[in-house]
């Protein structure tokens, strides 16, 4: 083994070029990594805001940021696959609303809150599905496809809905609204619940094969394929998870605000791509980081809540998002331009 | 007795012939040069070898048996790999990864299979320097030079013990160095008893390692000769024409 070792560093020897290159690990690793230069971001805003307004440190104000990134940050999480595969799911803000009212409609019907839960999940695994057997199967672009599923399930809210508010969840009303809105540890449950899923989502993207799979389909399908791969299967499964988190997204909030209307989630998808992609998800596939869906949801709800301890009116607050959504993915670029 | 046989092999792509009959033999521990010019057949031979797509006609025969490929992870399972010559890596992913690509060894903990990067690592590591080559497993493969990369794809076929490597043209965009070794690997897959199939547009390569030369022209296969009975200057007038066939 030395010997061979020894060879090896002798070949090396001979192409400077690669004697350049070190290998990265560790902490040299994580400083290369979009999330850490988005976090850096985040710190160096809360620091500011310190400053700015005495009403920011407060354990209420950052009890309330960090439950309102929550929702977004779960959604970001599944969101991230998809774009690792190339893909894009613009159909999750809708999906929000019709598994939100499923879930009312079922609750109110007075079944437990179990079934409840397990009905907002079928819907929101039901369109997954359809959404990924569109896509790998018949080879439709994912943004024609879950844009034609946004629409659909918009009109499916409405309909099932009848166009009406639900505020009354049957037996389980309590145990529903202390889930979605109550703490453990005065942490809010919504972050506990983010901070769980983000360390499965770590494991899932470094150890396990469906996680190593995804990655290489979005880095080369074609040879993901001639691997053996069931890449058809992997896609399908990759918007299924994509829209679970939005069911679950969907399950917590309607607890938290204790009614739900068809029009929930209206327009989330695009907080939720611009979270995933502040957080370093490429567009064009192969790149995913458990961590960047928090951080960029917590971006994205922090410079919501300095413009208001700011005093600058709500109306500017799509304006900073995507600034600095387009910094972020500039960020991105000239990193990997300097070989990153 | 012959490892793989192509008896009367024709391809079509609607009115395009792309292969008319052709019949090929290798035994373990040959090396046979496939040449042709652009057109030839050459790519379309080797796609059906390994499974990408089936002959409008014709039989392939592994060991005697009739088989029958609906997709290349079929052909792997009998034995033969392929070196793409796109290399078909995944850059996003380490040298390593990209080796045991489909193939990940993984652990148990407890309930949960989660992959096993040390054992990756090191076999990775022990292909690499089998093949003489300075790659190290946990590189990416984007940042990875011609030959390195080569040398990623080559070590993915070594990792089961296969009875046939196809090579679709390996030389082709890599270092003098590593053509060397390329060349060399070669050699030490005919030394174990495997059988090579290299397809090259570099003469002096299919000279050097191989046992036979096969020429198709027009999808026709108008020569196949020991290397010691032909001469580049034959084999050069067999693919341009000059020479009807031998």
């Amino acid at each position: 083994m030395n010997s061979t070792l020894e060879k090896q560093k002798d070949h090396a020897a001979i192409d400077e070029s690669i004697i350049l290159r070190q290998e990265v690990s560790g902490f040299a690793a994580i400083i290369r990594t979009q999330p850490f230069w988005v976090f850096l971001a985040l710190v160096a805003l809360a620091i500011v805001m310190t400053f700015v307004s005495d009403a920011f440190m407060t354990e209420r104000n950052i009890f309330n940021i960090t439950r309102n990134m929550a929702f977004f940050g779960i959604m970001a999480l599944g969101m991230s696959a998809v774009i690792c595969t190339a893909g894009i799911d613009l159909s999750v803000g809708s999906l929000v609303g019709l598994s939100g009212i499923a879930t009312g409609l079922i609750m109110r019907a007075g079944y437990g809150i179990e079934v409840g839960f397990l009905g907002c999940m079928l819907v929101a695994a039901a369109v997954g599905l359809v959404n990924g057997a569109l896509v790998a199967y018949l080879k439709m672009p994912p943004f024609v496809v879950t844009l034609g599923m946004l629409s659909i399930v918009v009109s499916l809210a409405r309909v099932v809905s009848n166009n009406q508010m639900i505020w009354n969840f049957g037996p389980d009303q309590d145990l529903y609204e202390w889930i979605g809105g109550g703490s453990i540890l005065s942490i809010p449950n919504v972050v506990w619940i983010l901070v769980i899923l983000t360390a499965i989502f770590w494991w899932v993207w470094r150890y396990s094969t469906w996680g190593r799979w995804v990655i290489a389909i979005g880095g080369n399908a074609q040879a993901a394929k001639l691997a053996g791969i069931p890449v058809e299967g992997m896609l399908v499964s990759v918007y299924v998870v994509c829209s679970l988190c939005a069911g679950l997204s969907a399950f917590l909030f309607v607890g938290y605000t204790g009614s739900v209307t068809n029009a929930m989630g209206f327009a989330w998808e695009l907080t939720v791509i611009a979270a995933t992609v502040i957080g370093g998800s490429n567009l064009m596939g192969g790149i995913v980081y458990a961590l960047g869906a928090p951080i960029g949801a917590a971006l994205i709800e922090l410079i919501r809540n300095s413009l208001i301890l700011a005093g600058i009116p709500a109306l500017w607050q799509q304006f900073f998002v995507g600034l600095f959504l387009i910094l972020a993915v500039l960020l991105e670029q000239v990193r990997s331009r300097k070989g990153g | 007795m012959g490892l793989l046989q192509l008896k009367n092999i024709t391809k079509s792509f609607g009115a395009i012939h792309a292969l008319q009959g052709v019949d090929l033999e290798i035994s373990l521990g040959e090396a046979v040069g496939l040449m042709g010019d652009n057109g030839a057949g050459k790519s379309t031979l080797m796609k059906i070898i390994a499974g990408n797509y089936p002959p409008t006609s014709g039989s392939i025969e592994i060991e005697g048996r009739k088989v029958e490929f609906a997709q290349p992870i079929d052909a792997r399972e009998t034995g033969i790999e392929i070196v793409y010559q796109d290399l078909a890596l995944c850059d996003n992913l380490t040298a390593a990864a990209n080796v045991f690509l489909g193939r990940e060894r993984r652990k148990k903990i407890g309930p949960f299979s989660m992959l096993d990067y040390p054992s990756m690592y090191q076999k990775a590591g022990e292909l690499f320097a089998e093949l003489k080559s300075e790659t190290r497993p946990r590189d990416l493969v984007r940042q990875m030079s011609g030959g390195q990369r080569q040398a990623v794809a080559i070590a993915r076929t070594r990792l089961s013990d296969p009875k046939l490597v196809l090579m679709d043209e390996p030389t082709a965009a890599i270092s003098v160095r590593q053509v060397k070794e390329v060349l060399a690997l070669i050699h030490r897959l005919k030394e174990t008893g495997h059988a090579v199939i290299l397809v090259s547009h570099r003469m002096p390569d299919v000279f050097e390692v191989c046992d036979r030369v096969a020429v198709l022209r027009r999808g026709i296969k108008v020569a196949d000769k020991h290397i010691k009975e032909t001469s580049p200057e034959e084999v050069t007038g067999l693919i341009i024409g000059a020479i009807e066939a031998a």
